[in-house]
C-alpha cells in the first residue's frame, strides 16, 4: 500500500511546560491513508480530533514522530489542504462567490494571477457552487443563506483551490438530522468526482460510517487511537444503506469502542448509555 | 416601500418634541415674565440670533472647520493606533493601560498647556477636538481586530496567509461597522473639545462667543451659540449615521441565519 499520508508514532504537547510534565493532547498516533481514502475519526469530545488535524495541516509540529504527507516531511502550513469547520465562517461583507473565492486571493499560484485571471476564477467558483446545489445563490450575501447553504458554500471555499486533502472538523453538528443528510450526499459526490483525500472528524458515528473508507476511532485525553475499522460496504452508498441491518451492525460495534472507554470513568455511577 | 403610518410618526417624533419643549420653554418665559439676562425666551433668543447672524455664522465656520480639522487628525491617529493596538498582543498589553489612564485625564485640564506650546488661537482647539475624539476610534478598531474567529484564521494560514494578508481581507472590513459607530461619538465629542478650547484660549469660534456673549448679558446670544454647536453636532452625526448605514449593509441585517 502506497502510504500518501503517513503518521509514525506522533506525540504533541501543546507547550513546553506541558511536555516537561508529559502532558500529551496525542499520544502515539499511527496511521497512513492511501491517496484518495476517506477516513473518519470519531471519539468523545476532548479526545484531540481537533489536534489531529492541526497536525495534517502542519500548523502544528509534533512534539514526537514524524508526520509525511505526499512523500515530504511537513514543515510548516500545507497548502494542499483545504479546511471547514462547524461554524461556516463566512464573511458578511463577501457575497458568496466572493467568499469562495477568498483562498484564491492568498495561496500561490492564484495570488499573482488574481486579478488578470478573475473571470477565469469566478466562473470556477459559480460552477462548483453549482455542483453543491447552490446555483442562484451565488451573488447573495451569506447571511441571507440557511445554515445548510452556508456550511455548503464553506466546504467549496475549502475546495477553491483543489486541495488534494480536505479536512473537515465536524461540520455538520450544527445542522438539523435532515440537511445533514443532504450534505452527507453533496460531500459523497463531490469527493466521487474529485478523488481528493478527506479526513473528517466527527462524533456521528452514522456519518462516519456513511462516508469513510476507513473509520479511526479515538479514546479521551490523551487521545489516542483506539481501533481501525475498515469500512467495505460498495460506493456509491445511497443514504438507504443506512437503514441495513449491516450498517447498523459497524455502528453498533464502534459504539462498543467508545462506550468501552467511558465505563471506568463512570464506575460506581449509573452507566450513562447516551446514543 | 411605503412607510407605514407609524414609521412616519417616529420619524417626525424628535421635531415634534422640539417644539413641544419649545412652546413651553417660551409659555413658562411669557406668563412668570422671566427677565431675558436670567433665561431668555426662545423669541428673544430667536430675535438676537437674526440679529448678529453674520457674527454668529462667522463663530459658526470656525468652530465647524477647527473641528472637521481635528477629527480629521483624530481618524488618523486612531486608524493607526487602534491597528497596531489590535493587529499586536504585545502592543495591546503595553498600550491599552496607559491609554486608559489618558482617556480618563479631563483634557480641558491639558489647555493651558497647548496655550504655552501653541499660543491663543487654531492649534489648542484643533488640538483639544483631536485629544478628546481619537479615543473611542481606537478602541473600536482594535476591538474590531482582535476579535477574528480563530477557525477562519486557521483555514487563511493553512493557504500562507501572512498576517498582514489577515488583517487586510478579514481584520479591517470586520471592523469597519465599529469604526463608523464609533465616528458618531468621536464628532460630537470633537465638538466639546474645540468649544471648550475656544473658551479660554481663542478669540473666535462658538466657545468664545459664549463666553463674551456672557461676559456682556447678551443672554440670548449665548444660547443662541448652544443652539447653533449643537444643531452641527446634530447634522455631523447624521451625516456619518448614512455613511454608515450605506457602506456597511451586512452589519445591519434584519435577520441571521448563523
Amino acid at each position: 500500500m502506497d502510504a500518501y499520508v503517513d503518521f509514525q508514532g506522533v506525540w504533541l504537547a501543546y507547550n513546553d511546560e506541558l511536555l516537561k510534565q508529559g502532558h500529551f493532547a496525542v499520544e502515539d498516533l499511527s496511521l497512513t491513508m492511501r491517496q484518495g481514502e476517506f477516513v473518519a475519526i470519531v471519539g468523545p469530545s476532548g479526545c484531540g480530533k481537533s489536534t489531529f488535524m492541526k497536525l495534517t495541516t502542519g500548523l502544528k509540529m509534533p512534539s514526537k514522530g514524524s508526520v509525511t504527507i505526499a512523500g515530504a516531511p511537513v514543515t510548516g502550513p500545507l497548502k494542499i489542504t483545504g479546511m471547514a469547520f462547524q461554524a461556516p465562517s463566512l464573511l458578511p461583507w463577501r457575497t458568496t462567490v466572493d467568499n469562495v473565492l477568498l483562498p484564491l486571493e492568498i495561496v500561490e499560484p492564484y495570488r499573482s494571477s488574481f486579478k488578470a485571471k478573475r473571470a477565469e476564477y469566478e466562473a470556477k467558483a459559480r460552477a462548483l457552487l453549482q455542483s453543491v446545489g447552490l446555483g442562484g445563490y451565488e451573488d447573495k450575501f451569506p447571511w441571507q443563506l440557511s445554515g445548510g447553504m452556508q456550511q455548503r458554500a464553506s466546504i467549496c471555499r475549502a475546495l477553491i483551490h483543489e486541495p488534494q486533502m480536505l479536512l473537515l472538523d465536524e461540520p455538520f453538528g450544527a445542522l438539523d438530522a435532515f440537511t445533514r443528510e443532504e450534505l452527507w450526499c453533496a460531500l459523497r459526490d463531490l469527493q466521487a468526482a474529485r478523488g481528493f483525500n478527506v479526513i473528517l472528524v466527527t462524533h456521528d458515528l452514522r456519518e462516519a460510517v456513511f462516508l469513510a473508507d476507513t473509520v479511526y476511532v479515538m479514546s479521551k485525553s490523551p487521545g489516542r487511537i483506539l481501533a481501525r475499522r475498515e469500512i467495505d460496504m460498495p460506493r456509491p452508498r445511497d443514504l438507504e444503506v443506512t437503514y441495513t441491518s449491516e450498517f447498523t451492525a459497524v455502528v453498533h460495534e464502534l459504539r462498543g469502542h467508545i462506550g468501552a472507554l467511558r465505563k471506568p470513568t463512570t464506575l460506581g455511577t449509573p452507566v450513562e448509555i447516551a446514543q | 416601500m411605503s412607510a407605514s403610518p407609524s414609521k412616519h410618526l417616529e420619524r417626525w417624533a424628535p421635531w415634534g418634541l422640539l417644539l413641544l419643549v419649545i412652546v413651553i420653554w417660551q409659555a413658562i418665559c411669557s406668563a412668570f415674565n422671566v427677565s431675558e439676562y436670567i433665561f431668555p425666551s426662545p423669541a428673544r433668543i430667536a430675535e438676537q440670533m437674526a440679529e448678529f447672524h453674520t457674527e454668529i455664522l462667522k463663530h459658526a465656520w470656525r468652530t465647524l472647520w477647527v473641528t472637521m480639522v481635528g477629527f480629521a487628525i483624530a481618524i488618523v491617529v486612531g486608524v493607526l493606533l487602534g491597528f497596531l493596538i489590535g493587529s499586536s498582543r504585545m502592543a495591546y498589553a503595553a498600550i491599552y493601560p496607559l491609554m486608559t489612564a489618558f482617556n480618563a485625564l479631563p483634557k480641558a485640564a491639558f489647555i493651558p498647556i497647548l496655550v504655552v506650546w501653541f499660543g491663543i488661537g487654531v492649534g489648542p482647539a484643533v488640538l483639544t477636538a483631536f485629544l478628546i475624539s481619537f479615543f473611542p476610534i481606537t478602541v473600536n478598531i482594535a476591538t474590531g481586530l482582535a476579535t477574528l474567529e480563530p477557525e477562519l484564521e486557521d483555514v487563511l494560514r493553512v493557504l500562507g496567509a501572512k498576517r498582514w494578508d489577515v488583517l487586510v481581507k478579514v481584520g479591517l472590513p470586520r471592523s469597519m461597522p465599529y469604526f463608523y459607530g464609533s465616528l458618531k461619538v468621536a464628532i460630537t465629542l470633537a465638538f466639546v473639545g474645540t468649544t471648550v478650547s475656544e473658551m479660554t484660549a481663542s478669540n473666535e469660534g462658538i466657545g468664545y462667543l459664549l463666553i463674551s456673549a456672557g461676559s456682556s448679558m447678551q443672554m440670548g446670544l449665548a444660547f443662541g451659540g448652544l443652539v447653533v454647536v449643537g444643531a452641527m453636532a446634530m447634522v455631523m452625526y447624521e451625516l456619518f449615521s448614512v455613511i454608515e448605514k450605506r457602506t456597511t449593509v451586512w452589519a445591519h441585517r434584519g435577520s441571521q441565519g448563523h
